[in-house]
């Protein structure tokens, strides 16, 4: 039994979604290979020999993946599990933009059923993963062949490092030529990234306004080294771009201490960070439902409290 | 140019589910059913294609119950011009409806699929990929911006650091994001107008698609609740909190 981990990465290094989803692949017990699909990726490569308990890196270098395209990406993934005639038993992404991206097509094009987000792994074929915004926890046997999955990152812990895996070069797939990446605008920041935070300070349409909500949170992110979130109606205002977004359709975060600032609480925003360590709510309204999964709640004006706060830490 | 929009019956994004007793799923008797949120995303989208003379047809399709009939009004009342019903009460997942999806392309020949990103019952995120793949066609997942000329898209995607833009050949798949537009409400001229659109039912068996679940469900369970916390009288006592009992400062 082989498991694929598709690497997600930026050629230089891998990103760390790509090691929680190592520590996916390690509870369902057997060969870990690391496909590592890029374009002068050898720096990624050999990050991902060093991965704990990797036992191959197989890289496809070629400029058709310098887009990291869907299809291009699919196709590689599709080559490598053909070549390995049966042995590979699973597939496995990270559950990110790039995860979701790929891998329904790499699904698609073996005929198998995928498995969306898993939280935990029950049996090699058996899995949990939230539905319903996270409301239910459905368990979930998979009769397929192989079995593909995307991996929910804040559920399973980064694999360390200290392996020593051969690195090999496969074949890299012809370019679909069905698209071409045209721009890219990547939000700069110096903060963490928020899907690896250990404290996350996040605002909600309470603060008003763009500038409110660097004003106001900014400093407070800065004294605590906090990423910076949002909940989706902050986003919808322009207060911030779309990358903020915590909740069920934008990121899934689980810091150890979110601050939950101006942000009423609805469900969709409580799916994606309810299971953070210590929530902490301040909102002027007593009835917002964010009180009823924050550990510490304040009913106050955030504008007098978030500045007390900042000065108090 | 046709554009194909599948739209999904859903539980209404508002209603909290509650997961039965038996652990067999959650309970959706008597619960307000809607079209998923995102799909009507991209019906708003492709009609907004058909108003500025870049598509001339949208037709709607939902795979389900019966009861998907009310969806296709519903598209229908957007704009969608006309709706296709795939019925059957077997518990349809998205390889199963990517693979309906496609035996509808192969006959209808759109230019574009319109998808929603995510269902926000089953919240698979797969369906708009997978028909892309089956298909043999380019894909833009997550978009927040879709422009359509001349035998290619160009569409702005929300991916986790930003945005990225693709130029893609047609045919093609586009799965929405929430920032994509925000749709209209139907009036009642165009609800009643949408009840005399045609709407055409086919089976599975039709399409000649096989839609057994590849999944099996062998319980479904309410996530740990989060013991109750409690309220700070000021910000003195959270920080005094935090740090002493939390630990986290």
């Amino acid at each position: 039994m082989t498991i694929l981990v598709v690497a997600e990465h930026d050629n230089a290094s891998l990103k760390g979604a790509t090691l929680n989803t190592v520590s996916a692949a390690a509870k369902l017990g057997g060969d870990i290979v690391i496909l590592v699909a890029g374009s002068a990726a050898g720096a990624a490569a050999e990050a991902a020999a060093r991965v704990a308990g990797v036992s191959k890196v197989l890289v496809a270098d070629s400029a058709v993946f310098a887009d990291q395209s869907a299809e291009n990406l699919a196709s590689q993934v599709l080559e490598v599990v053909k070549a390995a005639g049966g042995a590979i038993s699973h597939v496995l992404a990270p559950a990110t933009t790039f995860g979701k991206n790929v891998l329904p097509r790499v699904a698609a094009l073996l005929d198998v059923a995928q498995i969306s987000e898993i939280v935990a792994v029950e049996s090699a074929d058996t899995f949990v993963r939230p539905i319903y915004a996270g409301n239910a926890l459905a368990t979930v046997k998979s009769a397929d062949p192989v079995k593909v999955i995307t991996v929910r990152t804040t559920a399973f812990e980064a694999a360390g490092e200290g392996g020593s895996a051969a690195v090999e070069q496969v074949a890299a797939v012809a370019d679909s030529g069905l698209s071409r990446l045209t721009g890219r605008e990547l939000t700069k920041s110096a903060r963490p990234e928020l899907g690896a935070a250990k404290i996350i300070v996040s605002g909600g349409r309470g603060l008003g306004s763009s500038e409110n909500y660097h004003q106001v949170l900014e400093p407070l992110a800065d004294k605590l080294g906090a990423a910076l979130g949002a909940s989706r109606a902050a986003v919808d205002a322009g207060y911030v771009p779309n990358d903020y977004q915590v909740g069920q359709t934008g990121k899934i975060v689980a810091p150890q201490l979110y601050l939950a600032v101006g942000i009423s609480g609805a469900i969709q925003h409580l799916a994606g960070m309810k299971d953070s360590k210590v929530i902490v709510a301040i909102n002027k309204d007593p009835e917002a439902p964010i009180f009823q999964v924050a550990d510490y709640g304040l009913v106050a004006d955030l504008f007098e409290a978030v500045p007390q706060l900042t000065s108090a830490v | 140019m046709k554009i194909l929009v599948p739209v999904k019956r859903v539980v209404d994004y508002n209603v909290k589910v509650r997961v039965k007793s038996d652990g067999t799923g959650v309970d959706i008797a008597n619960v307000k059913m809607s079209m998923n949120p995102f799909d009507e995303i991209a019906v708003e989208e492709a009609v907004r294609l058909k108003e500025a003379g870049v598509a001339t047809e949208v037709v709607a399709v939902s795979c389900g119950v019966g009861a998907c009939q009310e969806t296709l009004r519903t598209a229908m009342a957007i704009g969608a011009d006309r709706g296709i019903l795939v019925e059957t009460d077997v518990e349809l997942q998205p390889l199963a409806v990517a693979k309906l999806l496609k035996a509808l392309c192969d006959k209808e020949q759109p230019q574009v699929v319109i998808c929603g990103k995510q269902a926000i019952d089953d919240d698979a995120n797969q369906t708009g990929q997978m028909l892309s793949a089956l298909m043999g066609w380019p894909q833009a997942t997550f978009a927040s911006k879709v422009a359509v000329s001349a035998g290619k898209a160009t569409v702005t995607r929300e991916i986790d650091g930003g945005l990225e833009t693709l130029e893609i050949a047609l045919p093609a798949v586009v799965t929405t994001d929430l920032r994509l537009n925000e749709p209209r409400y139907a009036t009642l001229p165009n609800i009643m107008k949408a009840k005399k659109k045609p709407l055409e039912t086919v089976k599975p068996a039709d399409l000649g698609v096989d839609v057994a679940p590849r999944l099996s469900t062998l319980k479904v369970v309410e996530p740990p609740k989060r013991s109750a916390g409690v309220m700070v009288a000021d910000v003195a006592q959270l920080v005094e909190k935090l740090k002493n009992e939390a630990k986290v400062l």
